[in-house]
C-alpha cells in the first residue's frame, strides 16, 4: 500500500497506470482467456442454433429462426438420443447410487486391511475410460464373455449384449452404473465420515439394530450428501459419451440405435457438418442440464440440519 | 437398583484405566464419579453403559451380572458430553426414539415423549431442531431422551462441562430435582469437585483408575482418608507440608527450622510426613500451636485471606477483617481439630 502510494506521486498520471483501468491490466490475462475459450464459443452456439442455412466454411447464413430447433425436435435420431439418454440417467444415476451408499457403508468399518479395500474400489477412477470399456467389450461378448459364462450357469441363454440392437442400451447402463461408483462412493464415504460416531453409540443403547441405525441416522444425515452426488451423477450422466466408442467400435449401437445426445452433438457436427443441428441440440442439453442444476440448488439449501 | 461393581479392571493396550475397583452404589441416589481428567471416571461409565467391554471383573445390576450383556438390555439411560442428539429429527421426535426402537405405537411414545418434556421443562420446544436451542435445553432433550424408556441407572457424561457458568449452575440444581422427582439411580462423572459436592449423595473419588474414597460429600472433605482426596477437595486448596514427626510426637518442618505442636500425637517418632492445613483450620486463640509471619493479606470477593509464613513453609488461611495484623507481624496460630490431617508421606494415607 505505502510503496503504491509513493509510486503514485513520483510519476502521477503516467499512461494507464494509476488510472482506474489499472486492475483490468492484471486481470486481462484471465479475462482474455475466459473470452476467448469460454465466453465467445457459448455466445456463438447460442447464435448458430437460432441461423438457418448456415454454412461453417462462409459463415453466411440465410436468416435467424427456430428452423434448427424444429428440425431436430422431429428428427427420429434425435429423439431416440433423448429417450436413450433418459434411460441412461434413469437407471444408472439411481442404481449406482444405491449401490455405493451399500459399499460406501462397508467401506467406513474400521476392521483389519480396509485400506486395501478402499483402494480397489477407487482403482477405477484412475484408469482410463478406454481401457476399461475395452476391458467391459470383452466381458460383454456373447460367446467368450465372462457375463454370459456366468449367467449361464444359471441356464440362461447367451445373451448379445453388443450385437442385439435391443440389448445395447443394457450393456451401457450396466457399465455405466459400474463406471460412475468409485466417484460416488469417494463422496459418500466422505459424507459417512462426517457423521459422529456418537450418534450410533447413542443408539446402540437405545437398541437401536444396524439397519435401523441405517436409515434413521445414517441416511438422514447423508440425504444432503446423497442428493448432491445424485445431481452430479444426473448432470454426468447426461453427458454419456465417451463409454459409448469402446463398447461399440466408435458407432452408436450396433445399428445407429443407441444415440445418446452428446453422441448426436459429436455426430452433427464432426460427421454430418450440420453445426446448426449440432448448436440446437447442445441448447436443449444445456436446458436439461440446467434444469437438474436448479433442482440441485433448491434441494441442498432446504437439507440442511447443522 | 443397587449396582455392585466387583474387582473390575480396564486395561486399554498401553494403560489400565480402571484398576481392580470394588464398590456398591446406593439405590435411587445421585453418586458422582471425580477424578482428574485421565483418571478412568469415564472409562468407567462406558463400562458400566456396556459400549466399553471389561477386561477383568464383574458388574452386577441388583442380581443380574450384566457384564457381558450388550448395552440395550441393560437398561441404562445415557446423556452424553455434547448430548448427541441427532441433528435430523426434532425434540419430540428425539425423545421418541427409544421407545420407537421399542416399537411402542406412536400415541402412546408422544404422550409418554409428552410427560418426559413436561418434565424436565422443554415442552413448548418440541417442533424444534436440536441446533435452535440452547446448550441448556440440549440438555434437558438429552435427559429426557435418557429417561424415556424408564432407565435403572441414569449415567451422565460430564454433563455441565459445555455450560456457560450460569447455566452450569441452573442445569445442576435441575439434575438435582429431576433425580429426586424420578428417584432413578443416577451416576455421572465430573472433574469438578464443586458440581459433585454441591449436588450428589455421595462422591466416588478416582485417581489413575484407582478407587481413592468413596462418600458424602461432607465426610469426604471432612474426614478423608488419603492425601490425595485431601488435596483434590476444597477452595482454596489445603495446604501441605512436608516434615517428620520429632521425640515429642509433634510435627518438624524438614529443615529443623520450626516445630508445630500436633493436638493428636498420631505419628511415630521419625516418621515423614504430610502435615494437611485446610485454610480454614487456623485460628489466633489462645492455644497456640506455632508462630508464623504475615507475608500478604488480600480479599477476594467476600473472603479475606492471608498468605503466612511458618518456617520455611507458607501456606494460606482465612484471616477474618477482626484481626489488624499487618504484613510482616508475627502472630501464634492455633490449629483446630477439624481440618487438620497427618498424612504419611510415603503412602500418602491418613494417620
Amino acid at each position: 500500500m505505502a510503496a503504491a502510494v509513493l509510486g503514485s506521486k513520483k510519476k502521477s498520471g503516467s499512461g494507464i497506470f494509476n488510472t482506474k483501468w489499472e486492475p483490468f491490466i492484471y486481470l486481462a490475462p484471465f479475462l482474455i482467456g475466459i473470452i476467448v475459450f469460454t465466453l465467445y464459443p457459448v455466445i456463438n452456439i447460442v447464435l448458430i442454433s437460432f441461423k438457418e442455412g448456415y454454412r461453417q466454411i462462409t459463415g453466411a447464413f440465410t436468416g435467424y429462426g427456430l428452423g434448427n430447433y424444429a428440425r431436430i425436435l422431429s428428427d427420429p435420431y434425435f429423439i431416440n438420443a433423448l429417450k436413450n439418454t433418459a434411460m441412461y440417467v434413469i437407471f444408472v444415476v439411481p442404481i449406482s447410487t444405491v449401490l455405493s451408499l451399500f459399499f460406501a457403508n462397508l467401506l467406513n468399518q474400521k476392521i483389519k486391511g480396509i485400506a486395501i479395500f478402499q483402494t480397489a474400489f477407487f482403482l477405477p477412477m484412475v484408469t482410463s475410460v478406454t481401457a476399461i470399456g475395452l476391458v467391459w467389450k470383452l466381458m460383454f461378448n456373447d460367446r467368450i464373455g465372462v457375463i454370459n459364462a456366468v449367467l449361464g450357469l444359471f441356464g440362461v441363454e447367451p445373451i448379445g449384449w453388443l450385437i442385439d440392437p435391443s440389448m445395447n442400451i443394457w450393456a451401457l447402463i450396466i457399465y455405466g452404473i459400474w463406471n460412475m461408483m468409485p466417484f460416488t462412493i469417494i463422496l459418500l464415504l466422505s459424507g459417512l465420515q462426517n457423521i459422529d460416531p456418537l450418534y450410533y453409540t447413542a443408539a446402540r443403547v437405545d437398541g437401536a439394530s444396524s439397519s435401523k441405525q441405517f436409515f434413521r441416522i445414517t441416511v438422514p444425515l447423508l440425504a444432503p450428501t446423497i442428493g448432491l452426488t445424485c445431481i452430479i451423477n444426473m448432470i454426468s450422466a447426461s453427458k454419456v459419451f465417451g463409454e459409448l466408442f469402446p463398447l461399440f467400435n466408435g458407432s452408436p449401437g450396433t445399428a445407429y440405435n443407441l444415440f445418446t445426445v452428446v453422441y448426436y452433438i459429436y455426430y452433427e457436427f464432426s460427421v454430418s457438418r450440420h453445426l446448426g443441428y449440432a448448436a440446437a441440440a447442445s441448447i436443449i442439453l444445456f436446458l436439461i442440464v440446467f434444469v437438474f442444476t436448479m433442482i440441485q440448488l433448491y434441494v441442498q439449501r432446504k437439507w440442511k440440519y447443522y | 437398583m443397587q449396582i455392585k461393581i466387583d474387582h473390575l479392571t480396564k486395561k486399554f493396550p498401553d494403560t489400565v484405566a480402571v484398576d481392580d475397583f470394588t464398590m456398591d452404589f446406593e439405590s435411587g441416589k445421585l453418586t458422582a464419579l471425580l477424578g482428574p481428567s485421565g483418571c478412568g471416571k469415564s472409562t468407567m461409565l462406558n463400562m458400566l453403559a456396556g459400549i466399553l467391554p471389561v477386561t477383568e471383573g464383574h458388574i452386577y445390576f441388583d442380581d443380574d451380572d450384566v457384564t457381558d450383556m450388550p448395552p440395550q438390555k441393560r437398561g441404562v439411560g445415557l446423556v452424553f458430553q455434547n448430548y448427541a442428539l441427532y441433528p435430523h429429527m426434532t425434540v419430540l421426535e428425539n425423545i421418541c426414539f427409544p421407545l420407537e426402537i421399542q416399537k411402542v405405537n406412536k400415541a402412546e411414545r408422544i404422550e409418554k415423549a409428552k410427560e418426559m418434556a413436561k418434565l424436565v421443562q422443554i415442552d413448548q420446544y418440541l417442533d424444534r431442531l436440536p441446533k435452535e436451542l440452547s446448550g441448556g435445553q440440549q440438555q434437558r432433550v438429552a435427559i429426557a431422551r435418557a429417561l424415556i424408556k424408564n432407565p435403572r441407572l441414569l449415567l451422565l457424561d460430564e454433563p455441565l462441562s459445555n455450560l456457560d457458568a450460569r447455566l452450569r449452575l441452573e442445569m445442576r440444581e435441575e439434575i438435582r430435582r429431576i433425580q429426586q422427582e424420578t428417584k432413578v439411580t443416577t451416576i455421572f462423572v465430573t472433574h469438578d469437585q464443586e458440581e459433585a459436592m454441591s449436588i450428589s449423595d455421595s462422591i466416588v473419588l478416582m485417581k489413575n483408575g484407582v478407587l481413592m474414597q468413596v462418600d458424602k460429600p461432607q465426610e469426604l472433605y471432612d474426614d478423608p482418608k488419603h492425601q490425595f482426596v485431601a488435596s483434590f477437595l476444597g477452595n482454596p486448596p489445603i495446604n501441605m507440608i512436608d516434615g517428620k514427626i520429632n521425640e515429642d510426637g509433634d510435627f518438624e518442618l524438614l529443615d529443623n527450622s520450626t516445630v508445630i505442636k500436633l493436638n493428636s500425637k498420631v505419628g511415630q517418632v521419625g516418621q515423614e510426613v504430610v502435615l494437611g492445613i485446610r485454610p480454614e483450620a487456623i485460628t489466633f486463640d489462645e492455644v497456640k500451636n506455632a508462630k508464623a509471619e504475615i507475608i500478604q493479606r488480600y480479599t477476594m470477593g467476600k473472603e479475606e485471606l492471608a498468605n503466612i509464613k511458618i518456617g520455611s513453609a507458607e501456606i494460606r488461611v482465612y484471616l477474618s477483617s477482626d484481626y489488624t495484623y499487618k504484613t510482616g507481624d508475627i502472630i501464634e496460630i492455633t490449629l483446630r481439630d477439624k481440618g487438620v490431617f497427618l498424612f504419611d508421606k510415603e503412602s500418602g494415607k491418613r494417620l
